[in-house]
């Protein structure tokens, strides 16, 4: 890893302070994508800025019929939160299977979300929810975040500084890990919010995506059957040595079938 | 350079590390604990796990500056000073948990943190699961997954000593 300065600073204006007079400056919050990626050099910032001294990042909360969750709340603490497992339990259940127990302690939705890998867990959640994700500087929708392969609509030295999830009538989550690296190879979250379906899939293609195949056959019919006759085309499917275009594309109907079932 | 004071093991330390410094160098190099070991550094097989503020995480995916002010346990902290071992050792030893024994030390900090969050106890399947950030090459983890099944007996107090191996059977 190549040295950097350090900066740890313990409030959002200040953070932002540092990060935009250096553009070589990266932020890191669990570190658990940051690290070894800095370990591997693909990565050379000048300084590194450690948001886990800012509280105001922080925690999570109801806020009328919406959980309001700070950049900074860990994996672990979503998933065991009695205020996400009574309002939003798919996503309580998507944060308990982030990873390992380890990576859990340690990583943070703020990281996830803005790092936008494509095989993270947390971007379907926010897509296929409607949720808001509030920065330093504004408030943006979910449908104009997520913009590309670790791509998203934030600016140099904008922060993640929340996500807010409406609480939906119903929602279910479904993955098939890779069985080594656990990273997900296809995924799907379904919503139904305000009578509003969402269907997001994760970990198939470039950027997590919505299926509007898939939104409109639960919206006549909200059952596992309806999207089980729903071919995802592999044009735009992830193809590597742990699975081809196709098998992913399979794989999207698979799990869409599944979160449908988890949902009830 | 910058400066970092942690309590490791119920001492008091301030090092100076480079920022870059992982919490694993700190330990086995500033420190000279080394019982947590560096597996594959690329945070996937666990040998470097160690408790930071009562969690699990791990050792070489965290920088040595963000455990400022942290409490730390290492595998050296377990035993108690006059060498009685913690149950989780005690099972590993009991049980057979181990046999190079290179991943031990991050299974037995991973199965602490586990038992400690479960006080409601956990099936085999629960510690299968619990343990998907720790891999050993050497003993198929069933003898690991007995040996944290009877350890949490003791550390739960609903046993007052550990079941023996040969009853388990």
């Amino acid at each position: 890893m190549y040295d950097f300065a350090y900066h740890k600073p313990t409030t959002v204006a200040d953070a932002v302070k540092i990060l935009s007079a250096d553009s070589d400056a990266r932020p890191i919050s669990g570190g658990q994508t940051l690290l070894p990626a800095l370990k591997h050099r693909l990565n050379k910032p000048t300084s590194v800025v450690d948001l886990s001294g800012i509280a105001e990042l922080r925690g999570i909360k109801r806020d009328g019929n919406k959980v309001v969750i700070g950049a900074m709340t860990r994996h672990a603490d979503v998933a065991s939160s009695a205020e996400v497992k009574a309002a939003i339990p798919a996503l309580a259940q998507l944060a308990s299977t982030i990873g390992d127990n380890q990576v859990r302690n340690r990583g943070t939705i703020g990281g996830s979300v803005s790092n936008n890998d494509p095989a993270a867990d947390y971007p379907s959640a926010v897509l296929a929810l409607n949720a808001t994700i509030v920065t330093s500087k504004r408030r943006i929708a979910a449908d104009d975040f997520f913009q590309g392969m670790f791509t998203t609509a934030l600016d140099a030295g904008e922060l993640l500084v929340a996500v807010e999830f409406p609480i939906p009538e119903k929602a279910g989550y479904a993955k098939m890990k890779n069985p080594a690296s656990r990273y997900v190879m296809a995924g799907a979250f379904v919503a139904k919010t305000g009578g509003q379906v969402r269907v997001a899939i994760n970990g198939a293609a470039p950027c997590v995506f919505r299926q509007a195949e898939m939104e409109a056959a639960l919206t006549a019919s909200w059952s596992p059957a309806a999207v089980a006759g729903v071919v995802q085309p592999a044009d735009d499917m992830n193809s590597d040595i742990h699975g081809s275009a196709e098998y992913r594309a399979h794989l999207v109907t698979v799990m869409a079938k599944r979160a449908v079932a988890a949902a009830g | 350079m910058p400066q970092v004071t942690l309590t490791v093991n119920g001492k008091s330390h301030t090092v100076e590390v480079e920022a870059r410094t992982l919490l694993v160098e700190l330990l086995r190099e500033k420190l000279r604990l080394t019982g947590t070991h560096v597996g594959c550094d690329t945070s996937q097989c666990g040998a470097c796990v160690v408790q930071m503020n009562g969690d699990s995480v791990k050792s070489c995916t965290t920088l040595a500056l963000q455990a400022e002010g942290a409490t730390v346990t290492t595998i050296e902290g377990l035993a108690k000073a006059d060498g009685t071992l913690h149950p989780m050792q005690e099972a590993f030893r009991e049980y057979h948990a181990l046999q190079c024994g290179f991943c031990t030390p991050g299974m037995v900090m991973s199965a602490i943190d586990l038992v400690e969050k479960h006080p409601q106890g956990l099936s085999e399947h629960e510690i299968r699961e619990g343990l998907e950030g720790n891999l050993c090459r050497c003993t198929g983890y069933h003898n690991i997954v007995k040996a944290i099944g009877a350890a949490q007996e003791v550390m739960h107090g609903r046993s007052a000593t550990l079941a023996p191996a040969h009853a388990a059977e």
